[in-house]
């Protein structure tokens, strides 16, 4: 019995810390740009190899 | 005393999901066997792609997709060709936001991960490219 209320009790908890992250977890949009560019340098092969680096202003 | 055991546990529990949400904010996962075989596949694929992308025929979609854009400057014959390849890029594309963002473990996260990429294929268009802007197709 207080077993069974401990352990809900324990759900609870994680659910509501879960719950808390879902609710504050945004799109990490720089981050995104960041990975989006790394995978364009290889699919163009715009630099061999290299590591991630901020785009070397082609922007438009 | 047990309550102390399970209130360790609680804490436990947010320090992981706390981190969790800082390694998120910092980079996005992209090293997995799915996401690396799906960029190996494009790459692939580039060098049919990129004499397309040159000559007008293709164009980089708004949509994160790309799309033929002029289909008069493809001869009939390899037009099915063409659109073989355009069907098989538009799907590892699909994929690979679905895995990137599968990989981060925010599947809802597709929608954004397909515009930040649309928009970057874009601005890092090559000269003479096509691509989608608001009001249509411009060459770069």
């Amino acid at each position: 019995m207080r077993h069974t209320l401990r352990l809900s009790l324990l759900a609870a908890m994680l659910a509501v810390s879960t719950a808390c992250v879902t609710i504050n977890i945004y799109f990490p949009a720089a981050a995104a740009e960041k990975a989006a560019d790394r995978i364009i340098d290889e699919v163009w092969q715009l630099r061999e190899g290299a590591a991630a680096q901020p785009a070397n202003g082609e922007r438009q | 005393m047990k309550i102390h055991a399970m209130l360790r546990a609680a804490f436990a529990a947010l320090f992981l999901a706390f981190a969790g949400v800082a390694a998120a904010q910092g980079n996005l996962e992209i090293n997995t066997p799915a996401i690396t075989a799906l960029q190996q596949s494009m790459q692939q694929r580039h060098a049919q792609l990129a004499p397309l992308y040159a000559s007008g025929a293709v164009g980089l979609a708004r949509d994160g997709t790309v799309a033929l854009r002029d289909a008069s400057s493809v001869p009939l014959a390899q037009r099915g060709q063409i659109n073989g390849l355009i069907a098989a890029e538009n799907a590892d594309r699909a994929a690979l936001y679905r895995e990137i963002a599968r990989a981060n473990g925010h599947p809802e996260w597709e929608a954004d991960v397909r515009a930040t990429f649309a928009q970057r294929w874009i601005d890092r268009a090559q000269p003479g490219w096509w691509v989608q802007g608001g009001g249509g197709w411009v060459k770069k």
